[in-house]
Parts: C-alpha cells; structure tokens; sequence
C-alpha cells in the first residue's frame, strides 16, 4: 500500500492532536466526584467477624492480588489471659481459606481483620523518595504504578505491614481503599463480601455516615496507637493483646 | 507454628516473610562508610596537621573516589525499576532521607571529592597531557579542562582552594555517611534500626572501616609497587584507627546496654533474635572477631614495643578482622531489622542465593568493582611522591 | 602575573558544574510528568487512572435491580444480611450483560464451611457445625437451601 506524503502529513497530524488532547488533565472534580468533600476511612467491629476469609477473596478478586500477597488478610488470635503479651497468632495464606476446625478452645480468641489502615500521617508516604505513593486529597493512601521505583523503603517504614511488592509489576502494591469503586458510590470489595457487614467503609466527612454514630457509642482503638500515625481504620471490641 | 512457610517461626504478617531489603542493601552502607572513613583519614594530614600520614594522602582519595563511584551500583541492581531513579533527582520528595540523600552524595562526589583530586593532582595531570602519547594524552587532556597553568603562584592557589575543600569536605563526609545511618535510625516502625544512635553509630564505624582499608590498601599497593613502607605513617594511622575503634565500640555498646536496661516491648524479641538468628553473625563475627580482637591486636601495637615486621603481620590481621567486622555490623543492622515481625511474635529466615540478581555472586564482583576502578585510578594518578617530577 | 589569571583555570570546574546544572534542569523540564505536584507530590493523573480501574464486584444493589424476588425470597431468612456476590462471586459482568457471563454456582461444602465450620474464635451468635458430625458426607444443599437456610 502506498502512502501519499499528504496522507502521512494528516496522519501525523491527527496521531499530535490526538497526544495534545489525551495530555494529562485531572482534576479531582471529574465526573461529579469531588475529593475534597470526602474523607475515607473504615470501621472493624472484632466481635462481628467471623474468620471466614471472604473479604481477603473478594478483594484477590477485585483487584488481581497476586497469590502469596495481601492487600487484606485475617489474624486469628489465642490469648491467654495469664499471658497476653505472647498470644498465639495465625494466618493461613492470609485466611483467604478460612481455618481448620477448631472446636474447643478455652482460651481467649478471635478474628482480625487487617487493612492499610490509610494513616493521616503515614510513614510510608513521608518516606518515599520520588513521591510515587501519595496522600490523595480524600485521605486515601494510594501508589502510583507509573513512578514507583521498586526501592521497598515504604515498605520498611509501614508499621503494620499492608505494603508489598508485586512480583510482576515490581512496584509496591496496597490496599487502595478499592479508590475505583468508592469514587462511583459503591463501597469496598472487602465491605460488600463480609457477611456480618464486621468491616464497613466509612466517610468522616459525610454527616450521615454511620461512622459518628459508631464512634460515639463504642469504645474504639486504632493499631499500635504509640506509632501516632493517625490511622483511620476503626476496631471495635479490640483486645489489647492484638498485635 | 506456621508449617506453611519453611524458615519462619511464630508469626509474622503475611505480607512480611520475605525480606525487602538483600545483601545489596548491606553493600551500600559499606561502600559509602569505606568512602567517609577514607576521606576523613585524608583530611586528617591536609587539616588537622598529622604529617605522618601525608603518603596515604592521594591514595586514601582515590580509595575514596573509587568506592563512590561504585556505591550507587548495589542500589540500582536492587531497584525493582533502575530506569526511573534519575525521578529522585527530578523530583526529591523532601521529606524522603533516601531522596536528600542523593543530593548528599552529588554533592560530595561532584564539589568535594572530585575538585579536590584534581586540585591535588593538577600539576601532574598537565605535564602528563604534555609527555603522553595516544590515547592517554587525551585522557589527560580532557582532564586539565583546558587549562595548561602550573606556576608556582597557580598551585598555591590551588592549594589553599584545596584546603577549603577540604574543610568542607570533612562535614560533608559526616553527612554522607550519617546520612545513611539516618536512613534506618528514623525509621520508626523497626525497632532494631529506629534510635538517634544510629546516624553516630553509622559514621564512626565507616571512619574505623575507612581507615583500616587505606591502612591495607596502602600495604597492599606498597608491596605490589616494591616500594619501602613508611612505618611513621602506618604506626599513625594505626593509632588513629585504634581511638577511633574504641569510640566506636563505646557507642556500640551504649546503644546495646540501653536496650536491655530499658527492656520495652521490642526487647524480647530482638533478644532473642541475636542469640538465636543472628547469633554467629552479631555476637562471634561482629563483637568477637570483628571488634574486640582487632582492638586487643592493636591495643598490643600501642602498649608494647613489636618490631616493624611483627606490627604489620598485627596491622594486617587487625584490618582484615576490622573490614569484615564492619560489614557483619552492617549485615546485622539491615539484615537483622528484617528477620523479626513488627508484630513481635515471629522470625523469618534470609535466604542468600548466588546466582540471582540479588545474591551472593553479583554482590562479590561489586566489592571487587572498586579495587579494579582504584587500579585504574593508581595508573592514571599515581599517589605516591617518587613518581613524579620533584 | 596577576592574582585573577592564576586562579583563572578554577573558573573550569565551576563551569563544567553550571553546564551540568543546565543541562539537569532541562532534563528535568522535558521528563517530569506535566501533572506532577498538581494536589501533592505526586503525579495528578494518577488519581484519574485509579479510578479507572476495572470494577469486578456489581455491589448489592445491582443484583436486587434485577433479581428482587430473590431479595424477597432471601428477606426473612438468616442470610438477609450476606451480599449476593459474597457466594455468587464477582458479577460486574453479569450485571452489565447477563447472557454475557452466565454466573456459576458456588462450590458449597467448602464455602459453606469457611463461615460455619465450629471454631473457638467465633463469636457466638453465629450458627456453627463441627460438619464431620453434622452431616458426615452430605452436602450442605442437601438439606438447605442457601437463600433462606433455616431448616
């Protein structure tokens, strides 16, 4: 096929305007979501869990969590009362498969549901050196896929090991809050799989949102309170020997 | 227990059983402490006046000088993207150590140790551009920077511009390797790195491991040059490398006494980690071999009176003691802080390959990288005075 | 000579220096993304292509637009409360073009174990079976129906 050097000319040109046009432009207001008017966060109610892992499932599935890591996973907890300092912790492939029958026990146990707890100070974020994993303007802790390094020093400074690196990709991967469905109204993957509604995405900003109500009537912790990251993840009924 | 995953015991989070941060990550840190300690020693005749030590003076600069430029390597073959590191200089997220750190190292390699070798080496340079033939009279060229001036009045401005560098240079040093330290010690969801001891610690460590590879550099080149040592000069730096060991050991300490005295929540847990993982690592090859048998080697240079040939057999075993020593600090720190959970209930296992991006092999050749760079460097710039035209 | 001609060639250094300076900052004007530190320090179009994302699970509420008598049906019972997709699984697809992807039915035994099989740690208002020796082979269907499972 011959191409006439007007042909190219067009083509060459529509290929620029094209490239001109698909330049970057966000704006956090587009499509009628506005990230200022939002805060994320969510709520765990340690009493409502029931271990059965369909949050970890849901979210492998929503968002291509590659096998042997997690952006959410489970803990189940034994304490002894006499010695709470050294309870007895599993989690299988991340309770992506539930637990073996465990029928007597009297000691002292229970589910953890663990997340990025998406912290208003993270230490992961302060530490990136190129800005590749962010604040976004409605509180959620996101990484950018494109500018990532790979140097893992986000990693090292999470204190509650949510971070990974995708073996694939080579850039860290998190919990992202399923940022793509709660800024079109729907909620988390993890929050629509559980059962017992034990996880509940929650919007500080949003005067309606159940989250004032739980936080006023129930006694709450956040991870390792000592760390002051501002965490933004919620437990209910949470034992103080959960590390 | 976790039977799922061989190597760990008790619990870690799933996302944690895997190290991060490999042999590559211990690399580095030595590499740029090698740097810092070589420089110091260096500043030590051109500032602080030690004469003794004025023949290890351009050697300890190119040592310098070819640690450097090695250092970054390590990083780089461990990136998970090498393509996008020139993004931390393009755009340094301020609050990010690792990021100011490449600034640091610009610096340092660009304003300090560079003009200051080719201040120092000026004159030589110009009259090696004039007597070279082929390919190496280019090089030489290229390194005048066009300028052919080697008056007398020329080289003493050069050496007073010299001297200011130097004394730029010495913080400058401080900050490359406190820098490093920094890097872990603020980080603080790890217990084993996170204490404002740690900057400290890092730098007067390089200074011992700097100054103890100039020490064997400087009998290495000698012997291989058929060149006389001068025993002034390794007596000194000898010395200095003692003190300076002693320092080091004393902080060492100071950090290892507060933790067990304070005993918080981490305690038990790092505790039992170096006496079981990192057993033979920390308390035999870093404390024993690494530290207290080279002091006491020199300690005996100091206090009796050795003959000339027993000291250097002693130099030699005590700087070869005192490089590995270092390194297993270095190993203990980075390595260390990882095998243990955040959640303080487990241990995990560091599996060293050899053949891998990240393992042992690749790791051998970078530490072998500089001496080849530093041979280059002694062909191009010989640091020794008898070399030259008086 | 005067002082300034012998001090003249450190103006090389410095101008090496301030070319590499250029030199960098033109780099840095051509490769740094143009929506770099547009809300932070980061890359601003970032947040755009999150929310791109592929969305795999359609959410309750687009299940009950099309199935409400399975709503209905599932209103009364225990499991009023579980999201269709949490058995189902994700059924985006589905939901944008049901004869496109005809959703399976879930593996019983194991999923119904992963909530209901015995163990200590969960708490008690949840109905729990030891299912060795609550049904021995059978299957859980056998007996109950998922969508209102109260016998």
């Amino acid at each position: 096929m011959d191409v006439t050097r007007r042909e190219l000319l067009t083509d060459a040109g529509k290929a620029l305007l094209l490239l001109l046009a698909s330049a970057e432009s966000a704006s956090p207001a587009d499509e009628g979501y506005d990230a200022t008017k939002h805060w994320w966060g969510m709520t765990i109610d340690i009493e409502k869990c029931i271990g059965c892992g369909a949050c970890a499932r849901a979210c492998e599935q929503e968002n291509d969590v590659p096998e042997g890591f997690f952006r959410t996973w489970i803990e189940r907890y034994e304490v002894d009362p006499l010695n709470p300092e050294h309870p007895t912790v599993t989690s299988p492939n991340g309770g992506k498969d539930g637990w073996p029958p465990a029928p007597d026990s009297n000691l002292k146990s229970f589910f953890v549901p663990k997340l990025c707890n998406h912290c208003t100070d993270s230490p992961c974020v302060q530490v990136c050196p190129v800005g590749a994993t962010f604040d976004s303007p409605d509180g959620v802790v996101l990484v950018d896929d494109d500018y990532c390094l790979g140097c893992r020093y986000c990693i090292q400074a999470c204190p509650y090991g949510c971070r990974f690196i995708h073996p694939k990709k080579q850039t860290v991967g998190k919990c992202t809050l399923c940022y793509h469905r709660i800024t079109q109204g729907l909620t988390t993957a993890c929050c629509e799989a559980c059962p017992t509604s034990a996880r509940t995405l929650a919007d500080f900003k949003n005067p309606k949102d159940p989250v004032h109500q739980f936080l006023h009537e129930n006694k709450v912790q956040v991870l390792k309170p000592q760390m002051a990251t501002r965490s933004k993840v919620y437990y209910r009924a949470l034992d103080g020997a959960v590390r | 227990m976790m039977a799922i995953h061989p190597g760990v015991e008790g619990f870690m989070y799933p996302n944690e059983i895997e190290l991060q941060w490999s042999i590559l990550i211990v690399l580095y840190p030595y590499v740029t402490g090698l740097v810092a300690g070589a420089f110091i020693l260096a500043s030590l005749e051109r500032v602080f006046n030690v004469s003794a030590v004025k023949p290890t003076y351009r050697l300890a600069l190119l040592t310098a000088l070819a640690f450097l430029l090695v250092a970054p390597l390590p990083l780089q073959l461990h990136l998970g993207h090498p393509e996008r590191s020139l993004e931390m200089y393009l755009t340094p997220h301020r609050s990010s150590a690792m990021a100011m750190f490449g600034f640091v190292y610009l610096w340092y390699l660009l304003v300090v140790l560079l003009v200051e070798i080719w201040l120092d080496y000026r004159a030589e340079i110009v009259e090696r551009a004039q007597s070279s033939r082929g390919l190496l009279r280019w090089i030489y060229k290229a390194l005048t920077l066009g300028s052919t001036n080697i008056s007398p009045a020329s080289r003493r401005i050069d050496d007073r511009v010299g001297y200011i560098v130097t004394i730029i240079g010495i913080p400058s040093a401080f900050l490359l390797h406190g820098y490093v330290g920094f890097i872990f010690g603020s980080v603080k969801a790890n217990a084993w790195w996170s204490t404002p001891l740690m900057p400290i610690v890092f730098l007067f460590s390089a200074m011992v491991s700097g100054i103890a590879a100039v020490m064997m550099l400087y009998m290495l080149v000698s012997w291989l040059q058929k060149r006389a040592i001068e025993m002034m000069c390794l007596d000194t730096i000898a010395k200095y490398l003692f003190y300076v060991f002693l320092v080091d050991f004393s902080l060492e300490m100071l950090d290892l006494i507060h933790r067990i005295y304070e005993a918080d929540e981490s305690f038990r847990t790092l505790d039992f980690m170096v006496q079981s993982r990192l057993y033979l690592s920390h308390v035999v090859v870093q404390i024993l071999l690494g530290t207290c048998l080279p002091l006491l080697l020199l300690a005996a240079t100091q206090v009796f009176s050795l003959g000339a040939a027993v000291r250097r057999r002693l130099y030699v075993a005590s700087g070869l003691l005192t490089l590995i020593g270092i390194f297993a600090m270095r190993w203990n720190v980075v390595i260390g802080g990882q095998l243990f959970s955040k959640s303080y209930l487990g241990y995990t296992t560091y599996k060293l390959e050899f053949a891998t991006r990240e393992g042992l092999l690749p790791s051998v050749l970078l530490m072998l990288l500089p001496l080849a760079i530093l041979w280059v460097l002694i062909k191009l710039l010989p640091p020794f005075e008898e070399q030259h035209a008086a | 000579m005067s002082r300034w001609k012998e001090a003249a060639h450190l103006i090389r250094p410095a101008l090496v220096f301030l070319a590499l300076s250029v030199v960098f900052l033109l780099v840095r004007r051509a490769v740094v993304p143009a929506s770099f530190g547009q809300f932070g320090h980061y890359r601003g179009a970032v947040l755009e292509e999150v929310r791109k994302l592929p969305i795999r699970f359609a959410g309750q509420q687009a299940c009950a637009d099309c199935h409400p008598e399975v709503v209905t049906a599932r209103a009364k019972g225990h499991h009023r409360g579980v999201a269709c997709e949490t058995c189902h699984g994700p059924l985006n697809k589905h939901a944008q073009d049901p004869s496109a992807l005809k959703p399976e039915k879930p593996v019983v035994t194991v999923l119904c174990r992963s909530c209901h099989e015995k163990d200590s740690a969960k708490p008690a208002f949840l109905k729990q079976v030891v299912t060795a020796e609550h049904a021995g082979d059978a299957a859980c269907q056998s007996c109950h129906n998922a969508h209102t499972p109260k016998l």
